[in-house]
C-alpha cells in the first residue's frame, strides 16, 4: 500500500474535561475522496482542524505526506491544504475576486496570472464575472459558501478539507457542484476529505465514508458496502433513511 | 474692543503654527508608541492590564500638572546629557510639551485600538490563519483593516484631547493658542481669552470633522472618504505650518521672556522694541512660571527678561536676610555671573516690591502711615492678601519684625483684592508697589521703617550665552535707572483697568514716548 498523504494516529483533543476527539486514527491516501458523516458536535470540525494544524492535539500524532504536522511553520503547511470554513468565513474588509486572490498572493503569483485564475475560479463554482468586484456582504449565503470553495482552490492545494461545503445551496446547484467538484478531484488527482450531514451526498460523491459518534470513529467502509449493512445499529439507523427513501422513489416512477 | 480683535488676529499665524505643530507632532508620536502597544496588549492578557491602567493614570493626572513636572525630568535629563556627552538640549518649550501631550493622546488610542483588534470576527481570524497567513500577514491583512473604523474613532477622540490640552503649554514656554487664554486671564483682556477659546475649538472641530471622514471612509470602504480626509489634512497642516517656515532659528533671532503678569507682557514688549531698532529678529516666550523664567535665562532658551531683585535673591540665591537695596543689587550681579554666567546688566529703575496698602481715608482717620502705626489698629482690620502672599517668607518677616495680628485674614485673585479694598471687605492688603491700581483706587502705601521686605528693584538679565553680545546690550542699556515707578504704574493700569484697556504691546509704545526712548 503507498503512503498516505494523511495520517492521524491515536489523536485526542480534549476541552476541559470533555473530549472532543478521542484517540482517532484513520489514514487517507492519495486521490481518495472521503465523506466524514456524524451528529452535531460528534468531533468532525475539530478533526479537520487538526489535520491543518489549526488545532495541536493534546495526544497523538498528525503526519502530512509522510512528515509529521508540527515540523515546519503551521502557515507553510496551512497554504498546501485547501480548508473550506464551516462558517465560510469570508474577509469582509476584501471584494469577492480579493478573498480568492488570497491564496495565490500568499504564493506570491503575479497580477495576470492570479486575475486569470480568479476567473477561472468564479466559473468553476458557477458565479458570474461580475461578482468579483463585489464585498461578500452583498452576496446571498449560498454564493459566499461557493466563494469559500474557490478560495481553497485557488492556489492549487493537492490536499482539501471542506466542512460543509454545500450545505446552504439548493439542492439543484448542489448536486452540480458536487459533481463538477468530484470531476475537478479527479483531474488533479487532489486528496479530499468533506464533511457533511446530507447521507446522500456522502453516497454519491465519496469512495469512502466515515461515521463519528462523541470524537470515535464508528465505522468506516465504502459507500455500497456500509448500504450492505452494519453491525452498529447507529450505523443502520443512518444508512436506513436514503434506503427507504430511494425504494419510495423508486415504487413512484414504476406506478405513476 | 475692534483693535484688540485685531492684536489677536495680527498673532494668530505664529500662534495657530505652533499650536499645530506641537499637537500634531505629539498625536503622530502617541499613535506611533500606541499602536504596537495596543497590538501587543491585544494578545497579551499579561500586557493589557498593566498598559491600560497605566494609561488611565497618566489620564488622572492634570495635564496642565503633567506638563509642568517634564520641565524638572528634562532639565535633569539634559544636565546629566551635558555631564556625560557635553552638551544637553532645550528642556523648555517644545519637548516638555511634545513628550506631555503624547502620554495624554496614548488613552484613547490604546483603548480602542485593544478594543478594535479583540472585536475583530473570529471567523475571519480563524479564516487568516486557515489559508496560512503568518501572524504578520494576519495583522496587517486582516486584524488592522477590520479594526481601522474603531481604531481612528480613538484617534478623533486623542486629536480632539491633545489640541485642546496644547492650550497648556503655554506656561512651559511652548507658544500656543493658549498664550491668548494666559495673557487674556492677566490682563483681563477677555476678547484674548474668547478668541483664544474659539480657534482651538474651530481647530479640534476641524482636525475631528477630517478624520471623521477618513474614519467613515475606513468603516463604510469608501476609498475616496478616506483619501479626501488625508487631503483636507495634509493642507490644514501644511496651511498651518507655513508662517513657521521663515520664523527659523538663527544667530540674529533673540528671545524675550516673560513670565505671566501684565508689567512682564508690557517690559517684554519694550524689551523687543528697543532690539528689533537694530535690525534683528525677536521672538516671545511669555507666560513662564515665577522660577521657570530664570531657569530658561540660564540655559539659554531665552535671551533677556527683567526679574526683580528680591526674588532673584530668595529663589536663586535662597538668602533669607536684607543687607539694603544696593547690597543686594551688587551681590547678585556678582552671584549670578560667577555661579550661572547670567548677566545683570542694571536695574531698570522702578521697584516692584511686596507692599501692604490701604484706602487713603481709612489710613487718614486710624493716622496710620507706616507699618508700625498698623499694628497697633491690626485687631480690628481685614487683611486681603494675593494667593501666594500668606504663605511667603515676606510675610513672615513683615509679621514678626511689627507683631501684626489682623482680625481676620482673607486670599483674593489679584483683581477681586483691589475691589475688596475698595468696597471696604478688606482694610489692608498686600499690594505690589508698581501696580497701577494703588493710584486709581486711591490706595496709600505703607512705610516699612524697619526694613522687613527686601527691595524688589526691577533688574535686566541677559543669558550666559549673549552676556557679552554687543548689539544686545548696547540695545538693552539706555533702559537702565530709566523706568520711574509712576511710568510703569501707569503703563500697568493701561493694561489692567476695565475700560480703555491697551495691549502690552500699546502700553509698551506709550512707555516708550513718554520716556523718550
Ligand atoms: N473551542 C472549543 N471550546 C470548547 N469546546 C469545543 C470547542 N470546539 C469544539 N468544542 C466541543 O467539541 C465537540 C466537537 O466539536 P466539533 O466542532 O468538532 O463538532 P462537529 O462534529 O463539527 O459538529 P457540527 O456538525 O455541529 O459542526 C463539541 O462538543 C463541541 O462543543
Ligand atoms: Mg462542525
Amino acid at each position: 500500500m503507498a503512503e498516505p498523504v494523511i495520517e492521524l494516529r491515536d489523536v485526542s483533543k480534549r476541552y476541559g474535561a470533555r473530549a472532543a476527539v478521542e484517540s482517532l486514527s484513520i489514514a487517507l491516501e492519495r486521490g481518495s475522496f472521503t465523506a466524514l458523516l456524524g451528529g452535531s458536535g460528534s468531533g468532525k470540525t475539530t478533526a479537520l482542524k487538526l489535520i491543518n494544524g489549526l488545532i495541536a492535539p493534546d495526544a497523538g500524532e498528525v503526519m502530512i505526506e509522510g512528515r509529521p504536522a508540527g515540523e515546519g511553520p503551521g502557515y507553510a503547511l496551512r497554504r498546501r491544504i485547501g480548508y473550506v470554513f464551516q462558517e465560510v468565513g469570508l474577509f469582509p474588509h476584501m471584494t469577492v475576486a480579493e478573498n480568492i486572490a488570497i491564496g495565490p498572493r500568499l504564493a506570491g503569483w503575479d497580477a495576470r496570472r492570479t486575475g486569470e485564475r480568479v476567473a477561472e475560479l468564479l466559473a468553476l463554482v458557477d458565479l458570474p464575472p461580475d461578482a468579483g468586484p463585489r464585498r461578500p456582504s452583498e452576496l446571498s449565503g449560498g454564493q459566499r459558501q461557493r466563494v469559500g470553495v474557490a478560495r481553497a482552490l485557488a492556489a492549487g492545494p493537492a490536499i482539501m478539507l471542506m466542512d460543509e461545503p454545500f450545505g446552504a445551496l439548493d439542492p439543484v446547484t448542489r448536486d452540480a457542484l458536487g459533481r463538477d467538484y468530484r470531476a475537478l478531484h479527479e483531474r488533479l488527482g487532489l486528496t479530499t476529505l468533506m464533511v457533511t450531514h446530507d447521507v446522500w451526498e456522502a453516497l454519491l460523491l465519496a469512495d469512502r465514508i466515515v461515521v463519528m459518534d462523541a470524537g470515535a470513529i464508528l465505522a468506516d467502509a465504502p459507500p455500497a458496502a456500509l448500504l450492505a449493512g452494519h453491525p452498529d445499529a447507529r450505523v443502520q439507523a443512518l444508512m436506513e433513511t436514503p434506503r427507504r427513501q430511494a425504494e419510495r422513489v423508486r415504487a413512484m416512477a414504476e406506478r405513476p | 474692543m475692534e483693535d484688540r480683535f485685531d492684536a489677536a488676529l495680527a498673532l494668530l499665524p505664529g500662534y495657530l503654527g505652533q499650536h499645530v505643530l506641537v499637537s500634531a507632532s505629539a498625536l503622530l508620536l502617541g499613535l506611533a508608541v500606541s499602536l504596537p502597544l495596543a497590538v501587543g496588549a491585544s494578545r497579551s492578557a499579561a500586557l493589557r492590564w498593566p498598559v491600560l491602567a497605566l494609561a488611565s493614570l497618566v489620564q488622572t493626572i492634570p495635564s496642565l500638572a503633567l506638563l509642568a513636572l517634564f520641565y524638572p525630568l528634562l532639565l535633569a535629563l539634559s544636565a546629566a546629557s551635558r555631564a556625560m556627552f557635553g552638551h544637553g538640549f532645550a528642556a523648555l518649550g517644545f519637548l516638555p510639551s511634545l513628550l506631555a501631550l503624547t502620554l495624554y493622546s496614548m488613552l484613547p488610542i490604546l483603548r480602542n485600538g485593544v478594543a478594535g483588534l479583540s472585536a475583530v470576527d473570529p471567523a475571519a481570524v480563524e479564516a487568516a490563519r486557515g489559508v496560512g497567513m503568518t501572524d504578520r500577514q494576519r495583522l496587517f491583512w486582516v486584524e488592522l483593516p477590520l479594526a481601522a473604523p474603531v481604531i481612528m474613532a480613538g484617534v478623533r477622540t486623542a486629536a480632539v484631547w491633545t489640541i485642546g490640552a496644547a492650550t497648556l503649554a503655554t506656561p512651559v514656554g511652548q507658544t500656543s493658542l493658549g498664550n491668548y487664554i494666559f495673557a487674556g486671564l492677566q490682563t483681563e483682556n477677555w476678547v484674548f481669552v474668547l478668541f483664544g477659546c474659539v480657534a482651538s475649538a474651530v481647530l479640534a472641530m476641524a482636525a475631528d470633522q477630517l478624520l471623521g471622514l477618513i474614519e467613515s471612509g475606513l468603516s463604510a470602504r469608501r476609498r475616496w472618504r478616506i483619501w479626501a480626509g488625508l487631503a483636507g489634512l495634509a493642507i490644514g497642516l501644511a496651511a498651518c505650518l507655513a508662517p513657521l517656515a521663515g520664523a527659523g532659528g538663527g544667530a540674529n533671532r533673540y528671545v524675550v521672556g516673560a513670565k505671566n503678569f501684565s508689567e512682564q507682557y508690557i517690559l517684554a514688549e519694550l524689551l523687543a522694541d528697543r532690539i528689533r531698532k537694530t535690525g534683528a529678529a525677536v521672538d516671545m516666550k511669555e507666560d513662564l512660571g515665577s522660577n521657570i523664567a530664570y531657569q530658561a535665562l540660564k540655559a539659554g532658551e531665552i535671551d533677556a527678561y527683567v526679574d526683580y531683585s528680591g526674588t532673584l535673591w530668595a529663589n536663586v540665591l535662597g538668602r533669607r536676610d536684607n543687607p539694603g537695596r544696593q547690597a543686594v543689587l551688587a551681590t547678585l550681579t556678582e552671584a549670578l555671573a560667577r555661579r550661572d554666567g547670567v548677566r545683570v546688566v542694571g536695574a531698570i529703575g522702578f521697584e516692584n516690591a511686596y507692599a501692604l496698602a490701604m484706602p487713603r481715608a481709612k489710613a487718614a482717620a486710624l493716622h496710620i502711615a507706616s507699618l508700625a502705626d498698623l499694628a497697633a489698629h491690626a485687631s480690628e482690620l481685614t487683611f486681603g492678601a494675593d494667593l501666594e502672599f500668606l504663605s511667603r517668607p515676606e510675610w513672615t518677616a513683615v509679621r514678626r519684625a511689627y507683631g501684626l495680628a489682623f482680625r481676620r485674614e482673607v486670599q483674593y485673585q489679584p483683581t477681586f483684592m483691589y475691589r475688596a479694598a475698595a468696597s471696604g471687605q478688606a482694610d489692608v492688603i498686600s499690594a505690589f508697589s508698581s501696580d497701577g491700581r494703588i493710584a486709581a483706587d486711591d490706595l496709600v502705601v505703607l512705610a516699612d521703617p524697619r526694613h522687613a521686605l527686601p527691595p524688589y528693584d526691577s533688574v535686566l538679565l541677559v543669558s550666559p550665552r549673549r552676556a557679552h553680545d554687543a548689539r544686545l546690550i548696547g540695545a538693552l542699556s539706555p533702559l537702565i535707572a530709566k523706568i520711574p515707578v509712576e511710568a510703569m504704574r501707569a503703563a500697568n493700569l493701561s493694561v489692567d483697568r476695565d475700560r480703555d484697556k491697551a495691549t502690552p504691546a500699546a502700553a509698551a509704545r506709550a512707555l516708550e514716548g513718554r520716556l523718550g526712548l
